[in-house]
């Protein structure tokens, strides 16, 4: 049975759903409560669960996110919602050096089994302060898993995984994403180790994920009417990255463009990138491309907001590089 | 003084004297050895010994259940043995070994005992007052009676993650015994230099949390204070705070040179060392004699080599196991 919803209410019911399947679960964060959510996600979940458990915190991103991990650490099945991967930085210490950290530190002894929500990406005209993509810098450390649901879908079905996952599971929400309609069904499971193939193609791999996908989509469409056949894969677990579905895509297709709101530097994309070369290097017919966002912090304006950030047409181009077109 | 408060009061037996004397004892000794044993590289990495500061991990441990949470610091050996987490395990986690109760992954300063509800062992200052905060929570939320305990220097006064967590805690009314240990130096920083109200107490009391200072170097005050605040959190009239006032007799780590403090200032303290000071004190009242603690000496002693002995035949880690336990098993 599958109905139409937004991304938002999508993540909104996938919540109330592990919430109710489950006492020991529950939300904490900045306005999750009363004010309903930053984007709505929790709206009217604090009449429904009561203030305990749709839990408002102080502005202590350190201070609340790490309460999350210890309440995880003392039976409890958290959710923190981090209003923005900015203010991310600020709970950084916790989610690397307790979370991400505790079992092996322990020798395995103990586990934290805690859920953390961030909100990502720019193209609201948000400004340098809060238009990141830092899924990269959390993708780097062991110990953690790192979502990036992109389709209504994702949003709603990866929560129950990440939730019945021992150890910690942070989950980046794209800010574009929230308002997009599609078809959910809420029966449909995944796991959290696979990348998804959105499109099929035979003549290029364009790799990408989060507020990216449909931009990529739109460019592959568009790259059809040239009579370039795309393959968009959405790599949605940036940790553990799925190297069998980007290397057998790439030995198809033989040539790649990695899609990442992050900066080019460092980014998500090199990493992939890398290890297209290290497991795919003698499949290829055209170094790997790259399409991220400008060494910049990422400005207010609109045209300019939009020249930082990955675009269509930067996406095609890019291809057609690549295929020498 | 109600009747209720009297209850509160430690009952000082022979045996609970023996007890306190024993752990104090325990934790000196073992730490002694440890930095021989760092002198001879069979610990390495960063050592952090709690020589002076005994009162404090003993007195308040006497107040807990084994439901009870503890957060402890990087100086936390003591608090892992007074908590009865064995000695055999805590010396060869300091050595590295298969048989370290964190199977040698973590060291001296990661010690954790899940069977014992201590959750280390934490080397970011400040950092484990959000987590014990945390701890305290999921017990409310389960209706359980537990209280957390949470060890911290005062050099984690400076950080967020201090004021943070206090503030959680009281706005959340959750039960947590905050313990600072106050040694007076953040590693070689004096409090005065760091801090421009040198009154910690204090600080807790702007959160209103129910707050004291207690004389750290005194193993009967330290306890008769954790009394009084385990009772009342586990009573849920949410958090408390107590500051302990101590002395840390050796360097911050065995790196330390120790410039920012002369030898006449760590003598004076040390003439008012726990353990010589409630030694003195049980002697001369007679709850205990000279040849009891010298029967204990033995004992401790003996634990001592049994340790090492222990860690030294303990095997290291198969290379093999490199990656085991950074996620469950799949």
């Amino acid at each position: 049975m599958s109905e139409q919803v937004t991304y938002r209410d999508a993540v909104g019911a996938a919540i109330r759903d592990a919430m109710t399947a489950d006492d020991r679960v529950f939300i904490m964060g900045e306005d999750v409560g009363r004010y309903g959510g930053t984007y709505a996600v929790t709206k009217g979940m604090i009449e429904d669960f009561g203030e305990d458990r749709v839990r408002d915190t102080p502005l202590s991103e350190s201070g609340f996110t790490g309460a999350g991990i210890g309440a995880a650490l003392g039976g409890m099945k958290p959710i923190v919602e981090i209003m923005t991967v900015n203010f991310s930085l600020l709970a950084l210490d916790q989610i690397l050096n307790t979370a991400a950290t505790f079992r092996h530190m322990s020798g395995g002894q103990l586990n934290i089994p805690v859920v953390i929500r961030i909100s990502t990406g720019a193209g609201r005209q948000l400004a340098a302060q809060h238009s990141h993509s830092l899924e990269n810098w959390y993708a780097h450390i062991p110990g953690l898993k790192v979502l990036a649901p992109a389709t209504v879908q994702d949003a709603y079905a990866m929560l129950r995984p990440a939730l019945e996952d021992p150890d910690p599971v942070v989950i980046f929400e794209h800010v574009m994403l929230y308002g997009r309609t599609e078809a959910l069904d809420k029966e449909a499971t995944v796991d959290l180790s696979s990348a998804a193939v959105r499109r099929n193609g035979s003549d290029i791999s364009l790799i990408t994920y989060g507020g990216s996908l449909y931009k990529t989509l739109e460019a592959a469409e568009k790259l059809a009417e040239d009579g370039i056949s795309a393959e968009v894969i959405d790599l949605r677990v940036l940790r553990p990255l799925d190297d069998a579905t980007i290397l057998k895509s790439v030995g198809k297709t033989r040539r790649a463009v990695i899609v990442d709101e992050g900066w080019k530097t460092g980014s998500l994309a090199a990493e992939v990138s890398a290890r297209i070369m290290e497991g795919g290097f003698w499949s290829l017919d055209a170094p790997v491309g790259r399409v991220c966002s400008a060494e910049v912090p990422i400005p207010y304006p609109k045209h300019l907001e939009d020249a930082a950030l990955p675009q269509v047409d930067r996406i095609i181009a890019a291809a057609k590089l690549a295929l020498g077109r | 003084m109600s009747a209720k408060d009297k209850d509160l009061r430690p009952h000082l037996t022979r045996d609970h004297c023996l007890d306190l004397m024993r752990n104090m004892l325990r934790i000196r000794r073992f730490e002694e050895k440890a930095a021989e044993l760092y002198t001879q590289e069979k610990i390495r990495g960063f050592l952090h010994l709690y020589i002076g500061e005994e009162a404090v991990a003993t007195g308040v441990m006497q107040t807990l259940t084994p439901e009870d949470a503890i957060v402890a610091t990087y100086r936390e050996h003591g608090h892992a043995l007074v908590r009865g987490v064995p000695m055999t395990g805590v010396m060869a986690e300091m050595y590295g070994k298969s048989g370290g109760v964190s199977k040698g992954r973590g060291g001296s300063m990661h010690i954790f005992s899940a069977e014992h509800r201590f959750y280390g062992g934490n080397a970011i200052v400040g950092g484990g007052l959000p987590l014990a905060v945390g701890l305290a929570l999921a017990d409310k939320m389960q209706n359980r009676p537990n209280v957390t305990v949470c060890f911290f220097g005062e050099g984690a006064a400076a950080e967020g993650e201090f004021h943070e967590s206090l503030n959680l805690a009281a706005l959340w009314q959750l039960p947590v015994l905050f313990v600072c240990e106050n040694n007076l130096y953040a590693m070689g920083t004096a409090l005065a230099r760091s801090e421009s109200e040198t009154d910690i107490h204090a600080k807790a009391a702007s959160y209103k949390i129910t707050s004291e200072a207690v004389d750290g170097m005194n193993v009967v005050d330290v306890e008769a204070a954790a009394r009084r605040a385990v009772a009342a959190v586990r009573d849920g009239k949410g958090p408390y705070f107590l500051e302990c006032r101590t002395y840390r007799f050796r360097a911050h780590s065995m790196f330390d040179p120790q410039l920012y403090r002369s030898k006449d200032e760590v003598t004076e303290w040390e003439e008012k060392g726990p353990i010589r000071r409630f030694s003195d004190w049980v002697t001369k009242s007679g709850l205990l004699h000279a040849d009891d603690i010298e029967a204990i000496e033995a004992d401790i002693a003996k634990e001592v080599e049994d340790a090492v002995a222990f860690a030294e035949a303990s095997p290291w880690e198969e290379v093999e196991t490199l990656l085991e336990d950074v996620g469950a098993a799949s």
